[in-house]
């Protein structure tokens, strides 16, 4: 295949924020994620654990805690609104107040029609669910210290709140607190300051878990009012319980980074009595674990370390299956970076801002394996703040670095680019289409002439640009009516069609000549999570999120010929095991038999001359290739030549000089980043 | 984990009782696990209803009668017995009123105790030892009654247990001080004498309990000091002749309880399950000294599982029917149920034994430690006693080990060794190998080399067992033996196997190839000597060449490699000749196969004196070379001396002599060339060498923040 250069970029400093809530849907297996910079991001657990959607954070509103309500969604935060969000267009779709102070933690029942929000004031109030809103229908007995924690009995009639120093458990009809348990405090020094009752669970034989900052996970008979256990977990603290569906086991999450397991068993062989025993102790977190989820099979904890980690249990998974594998998610499942491949640029997108770099040149040749030297360092050209307290949810950049777009939840700006020698001029173009409000995915066409904005149920806004100038031209919009917002947009070299993804998995194409809808992909059971028209043929070519590749030819309205025998031979199994999707794809403009893809942890680049690896061929062998003669080289390479050079990549692309781009971001500089984790006495230190 | 539920009284101890030293005379199951007939120390018997607390019914026997041994219910008849004033036998039902006017038949002979077990006929056993059932007894009842016991032999306790539905009578008697046991088979009758191992200063069994599990009959005995002992014996496989022939009874320390001050007085411990012990009467672990705690110990882990207080003066009485532990103490008797689970923590590390028949083998060879630390003063200068022991396990008596000649040793140990099983083998062949020994270091003309290495070939004997076994075969110079013992013996001190490699060292090699030794370690050198099987083995991919003398001295690199370097092309042809005979080398290999712990070795190897362990040096270096040259000999199968032995043994030497050897002329060449260490050096200067790498390679890892590399896809 031969010799590439490679921009190796490490200075995108992108840092993922802390994992501050969970909230697990079981009937549609949807896992919500808030983090502290306020972002919400949904998982669908039974798709390859496929990141769906992300809600965009907003600098004053940070969830501190989820909860699923059916397919509703809810937050509450320190900003004292409970929030519902919009799960079709991504932003928030009410809030209400709850006159309590910020807000630490909510919870419905069961049945589904109460919500209780945990309040500053010390108050648990009672909101009644309804068709399109929430409503304020009590608050229960106030307390002293601020409400932390709440779990409702499964039956609905009482409800367990952790506040400081105690738990108090109210029944929801009278609203008066019927017992009181009083929580130890930490001993020596810690015996000054209370003890904080982060998370509580009222299982349905009325006993009361609870996990606070002295380190302890008590179990409380709730009945009584009475201490049954103390298991000292942890030195520090421990911040979030879960338990599982069939109440036999709950997991504590502490500040050290271990999550602990008890189960509910016989202390003694054969004996009816059960209690609760602590098991397992896992450790996948260097911070604080802040949310855990206890599924059927596996624990899912994530924490200050940014990383959402699920952990089947050995127990209820079958063994060495993908199943049984442990998963980390660390970064988004959508690009934050765009490649101007004319100009030689990248874009990235933070939260706040969006940044312009240009890449540095090298001069002479290298053998592979070597570093050439900088003759010119890559250069910040733009640093452009946000407007406003909204995130940037996407952005875009045009292939000849002419053209600059990003939106937020509540408008799009567009900006004109030019760069001539040393200058950077940056031109706002102020009048915008008023269709052109917001947007969850941009996309310029090849030309830079034209504009493709994601709308409203699965919408697309055509706009057509000109040098100071953005008209709206047309929007496009399914057949089948969908209402889930498009999380992928891709466009023809020639400009002649447009693909759009949306995560109901239905993949349509428009012939953007007569703006009118072409055809639409058979839908697959997995989730697009990338797509590229090829440059000669227009084939559309996607990656799913179950690591299935297919090319759907858009003349013929049908799977080519090549995917058909790459369906027919399967995919290598070793492929089907990388648990991070595709995330990008590109082709070879000189060579369009080359597909560039790439994830996590490697890139590839697909032959689609060569033929295809089977089960029993090495997968991974450009080592063994390196090691061959050159005429013998031929005869054992196929299609997908993997490169694990370099790891962590946000970003893979080919420039127009035929070198190509990765933008890594070690994980090591991310952990520099964040803050030092609790002291831990390791050895004599 | 056991637990102590609360208890509740039972009944209240009459005035009498408390100020008796006996408290009540005893507690007997009645027809199910609610119902019990208490005996008080004078007259009375009452039926106790234990849920409800109450009495059902109460006899009393004439005043000036005294009731001698608690009534029991004869489960069969449902009746019950009794034995007034020793002689006097009782029988009466429930529905008798007066006590009187029931069923009476008086013996010829004192009755020390009638007992009943479920489902079988009551037992009657005399002052004198004599056992009768009492159907039998009462069909005749002036029969006339043998006299078992010696006349000042008393007997201190006794139980039934029912064993495969066989009824086992055991008691405990005194005499002069000794404890014995006795073991009553019942149908056939068959009586076998234990005698209880000596506790120290001739304390006496404070309590004692039975049960039967898995084939055996465990006895538990508390003594004053607080030890509590363990004793197995094995309800089967013992000879139809019921001799006055003392056993010894091997024990096991199960607990050590502290006692407090002073000895126990009034203590009692109670087998609940294997694991389980209720200990009554002695002083809770942490709570000061007073006596009158109930405890429950592991007997597994030697630890206290449950205690209560009991108020009041403590009998030492304590009894335990279904669950429920009964106990006087001050003016009540407790009942306190308990339960006692079979830990999931005791399965898990395997402390649960498992119903296994092999399992139950086991406690009968274990050989008692104190049998074998006093051995030296129980065996050989007591030999009538081992003789005696001796004729339990030879079928046909045999006279005397201490006259007969060699062949008739010869041929009893051949007999002994095809008879016994493997239970008895073990005890039978150190007792076989003590009196041979012990007899060959009195008479110097008797020495039966060959009887003896056929009992240590059997692998049933360790060093402790017999500590002069090997020091007289390396007095008697059976070097055969020598090389059985080391290689059999998992235990030799480090003395002696120092005093083996003296031996060993300084024998002339003209004597050493006249012993006949085991073939497969000859063989093993021989080859070794020869080195007609080197194979092109590769080891690592590198194939050891001969020394590299430029490269030793590049490592060394000072005045004294360069002095050296003419002496070790000398001293370093390329096939090292072995400094020893063949059977020298044999007996060394044993030597280096030994077990030892080298804190303990370092002293006594210092008494070497400096031509021996230049002379031992010489051999393992040679071995060194042979060894580090044909990687391969260790796959012979053979046995045979490690690499990583013989290296520790040259450290060893050296940190025990490095004085005497750098002053030593002849030494110097072996100091200066130790051969093996510049191979080992040279070994490790090609690990430094790829450790180097990865460290470059670690280095190359340094990515900034941009840079533009090249690479290449095939």
């Amino acid at each position: 295949m031969g010799e590439f250069k490679v921009h190796r970029v490490r200075f995108f400093e992108y840092l993922p924020s802390a994992i501050r809530a969970l909230a697990f849907n079981k009937d549609s297996e949807r896992m919500a994620v808030a983090r502290t910079d306020g972002a919400v991001e949904i998982f669908n657990f039974s798709d390859n654990y496929f990141q769906e959607k992300v809600i965009p954070g907003k600098d004053s509103r940070a969830a501190e805690t989820l909860c699923w309500l059916h397919h509703r969604l809810f937050a509450a935060g320190l900003n004292g609104e409970i929030t519902e969000y919009d799960l079709e267009n991504l932003k928030p779709r009410s809030s209400v107040e709850t006159f309590g102070g910020p807000v630490w933690t909510i919870g419905c029942n069961r049945q589904g029609t109460m919500l209780a929000a945990g309040c500053e004031n010390g108050t648990v109030k009672i909101f009644e669910v309804q068709e399109e809103k929430i409503q304020l229908q009590r608050s229960l007995e106030r307390q002293k210290g601020r409400i932390l924690s709440l779990s409702w009995h499964p039956s609905g009639a009482q409800l367990a709140a952790g506040t400081m120093d105690m738990i108090r458990i109210f029944d929801v009809q009278t609203g008066c607190a019927t017992h009181r348990l009083l929580v130890d405090r930490g001993v020596g020094t810690c015996r000054n300051r209370e003890v904080v009752v982060w998370s509580v669970l009222f299982l349905s034989d009325r006993t009361v878990i609870s996990g606070d900052s002295a380190g302890k996970v008590q179990i409380w008979d709730g009945a009584t009012g009475t201490l049954i256990r103390t298991h000292l977990v942890t030195k520090w603290d421990v911040l979030a319980l879960a338990v599982s569906q069939d109440e036999s086991s709950v997991i504590a999450g502490t500040s050290e980074g271990t999550v602990v397991q008890f189960q509910f068993l016989p202390s003694t062989m054969g004996q009816q009595e059960k209690e609760w025993v602590r098991t397992r102790t896992f450790k996948n977190h260097s911070h604080d674990v802040r949310a855990l989820i206890h599924t059927d099979t596996a624990v899912v904890s994530g924490g200050m370390d940014t990383q959402l980690v699920v952990r089947p249990l050995l127990d209820k998974v079958e063994k060495n299956t993908q199943e049984s594998s442990m998963r980390k998610i660390l970064f988004p499942h959508k690009p934050l970076v765009d490649c101007a491949h004319r100009a030689g640029l990248l874009l990235f997108q933070f939260t706040d801002h969006l940044e312009l770099w240009r890449l540095g040149e090298s001069e002479g040749q290298g053998k592979p394996g070597e570093s050439l030297p900088v003759k010119k360092k890559p250069e910040k050209l733009i640093h452009l703040k946000k407007k406003g307290d909204d995130h940037i949810c996407s952005s875009a950049l045009s292939s000849c670095g002419g053209w600059l777009v990003f939106s937020t939840i509540c408008s799009v700006r567009l900006y004109r680019v030019q760069l001539s020698n040393n200058t950077v001029s940056l031109t706002k173009v102020s009048k915008l289409p008023r269709i052109l409000c917001w947007a969850h995915q941009l996309c310029f066409s090849a030309d830079s002439s034209r504009l493709f904005a994601a709308g409203a149920r699965s919408s697309v806004h055509v706009f057509s640009l000109s040098q100071s100038e953005c008209k709206h031209i047309h929007t496009l919009r399914p057949k089948s009516g969908s209402r889930q917002p498009l999380h992928l947009l891709c466009v023809s070299q020639d400009g002649h069609w447009l693909a759009a993804a949306n995560t109901d998995c239905e993949v349509t194409v428009y012939d953007l000549k007569t703006m009118k809808l072409h055809c639409t992909v058979p839908v697959y059971s997995s989730c697009p999570t990338a797509m590229a028209f090829h440059p000669v043929y227009n084939n559309l070519l996607m990656t799913h999120a179950d690591q299935q590749l297919s090319e759907f030819s858009v003349q013929q309205r049908s799977y080519t010929e090549w995917s058909r025998a790459l369906h027919r031979r399967g995919l290598h199994p070793l492929w089907l095991k990388r648990d991070t999707p595709v995330t990008h794809i590109t082709f070879n403009p000189t060579n369009p038999a080359h597909i560039l893809l790439h994830d996590t942890y490697m890139f590839c680049i697909i032959d689609q001359t060569l033929p295809l690896p089977d089960e029993k061929s090495v997968l991974f062998n450009q080592m063994m290739l390196r090691s061959l003669p050159e005429s013998e080289r031929m005869r054992h390479s196929h299609a997908f030549k993997i490169c694990k050079n370099f790891q962590n990549i946000l970003c893979f692309d080919l420039l127009e000089d035929q070198s190509l781009v990765v933008v890594e971001r070690p994980l090591l500089d991310i952990m520099s980043q964040l803050p030092a984790p609790v002291r831990q006495k390791k050895f004599a230190t | 984990m056991a637990a102590l539920y609360e208890g509740y009284t039972l009944f209240g101890l009459v005035q009498s009782q408390i100020s008796s030293h006996l408290g009540i005379r005893g507690i007997e199951q009645e027809r199910d696990d609610d119902h019990v007939v208490v005996t008080d120390s004078t007259r009375s018997v009452t039926l106790y209803k234990v849920s409800d607390q109450k009495p059902l019914g109460s006899w009393t026997v004439k005043q000036g009668q005294t009731l001698t041994c608690p009534a029991v219910y004869n489960f069969q008849s449902k009746e019950y017995v009794a034995i007034s004033d020793k002689r006097v036998i009782r029988i009466w039902k429930e529905g008798d009123v007066l006590l009187d006017k029931t069923f009476k038949a008086t013996v010829s002979s004192d009755i020390w105790r009638v007992q009943s077990a479920p489902e079988q006929e009551p037992v009657v056993l005399f002052e004198r030892g004599a056992v009768r059932m009492l159907d039998l007894l009462l069909s005749d009842p002036q029969q006339s009654i043998e006299e078992v016991l010696d006349q000042d032999e008393l007997i201190r306790w006794n139980t039934v247990i029912l064993a495969e539905s066989r009824q086992f009578v055991i008691f405990t008697t005194e005499q002069k001080g000794k404890h014995f046991l006795y073991l009553q088979r019942l149908n056939p009758n068959t009586l076998q004498r234990y005698q209880l191992e000596r506790e120290e200063s001739g304390l006496a069994p404070l309590s004692c309990c039975a049960s039967y599990r898995e084939q055996n009959i465990c006895l538990l005995y508390l003594y004053p000091n607080g030890h509590l002992y363990q004793s197995v014996v094995s309800t089967r496989g013992w000879g139809t002749e019921d001799g006055r022939q003392v056993l010894p009874l091997p024990r096991r320390l199960l607990l050590s309880l502290s006692v407090g001050e002073g000895p126990l007085e009034a203590a009692s411990a109670l087998e609940l399950d294997e694991a389980h012990v209720a200990v009554v009467g002695v002083p809770h672990p942490s709570a000061g000294t007073g006596k009158d705690f109930l405890c429950i110990w592991n007997t597994n882990f030697q630890t206290l599982q449950a205690a209560k207080e009991m108020g009041g003066k403590i009998y030492g009485q304590l009894w335990c029917f279904f669950n429920k532990l009964f106990i006087p103490h001050g003016k009540t008797l407790s009942v306190i149920p308990f339960v006692c689970p079979k830990s999931s923590l005791a399965s898990a590390l395997g402390k649960l034994k498992q119903a296994k028949s092999e399992e139950s083998k086991s406690p009968a060879s274990v050989p008692s430690w104190n049998s074998i630390l006093h051995g030296e003063k129980v065996q050989p200068s007591r030999p009538q006693e081992t003789k005696k022991t001796l004729g339990y396990f030879s079928v046909t008596p045999f006279p005397s080990l201490q006259t007969a000649s060699a062949e008739d040793v010869q041929r009893e140990v051949e007999g002994v060794l095809t008879r016994s099983d493997a239970q008895n083998l073990q005890q039978s062949v150190s007792l076989f190998v003590s009196a041979l020994v012990s007899r060959s270091l009195e008479e110097s003309s008797f020495y039966t080399p060959s009887t003896l290495a056929r009992l240590v070939h059997t692998q049933c004997m360790s060093h402790s067992v017999c500590p002069e076994l090997l020091l007289l075969a390396l007095e008697r110079k059976d070097y055969f033996l020598c090389q059985l013992c080391l290689q059999f013996f998992p235990d030799i001190p480090e003395a002696v196997t120092c005093a083996c490699l003296k031996a060993f060292v300084s024998m002339p090699d003209t004597d050493a190839e006249k012993v006949s030794l085991e073939p497969d370690s000859v063989s093993f050198m021989e080859t070794l000597i020869s080195g007609k099987h080197v194979g092109n083995y590769v080891q690592n991919g590198f194939s050891p060449s001969p020394l590299d003398v430029e490269h030793t001295d590049a490592l060394s690199g000072d005045g004294v490699a360069i002095q050296t370097k003419t002496k070790e092309e000398e001293t370093a042809p390329s096939e090292p000749t072995c400094p020893v005979g063949l059977h020298k080398a044999v007996l060394l290999n044993e030597v280096l196969q030994t077990a030892y712990s080298d804190t303990f070795l370092l002293p006594h190897l210092k008494d070497l004196s400096s031509e021996q362990v230049i002379l031992f040096l010489q051999y393992l270096q040679f071995l060194y070379l042979k060894f580090s040259q044909d990687a391969p000999t260790q796959m012979h199968g053979l046995r045979s001396p490690s690499l990583a032995q013989i290296v520790d043994w040259v450290c060893l030497l050296l940190d025990a002599h490095f004085t005497v050897l750098v002053m030593t002329q002849e030494a110097k060449g072996l100091m200066l060339n130790p051969l093996a260490f510049v191979r080992l050096v040279s070994e490790l200067g090609k690990i430094e060498g790829s450790l180097q790498e990865i460290n470059k390679m670690k280095v190359k890892k340094e990515i900034g923040q941009y840079s533009i590399e090249v690479i290449e896809l095939f």
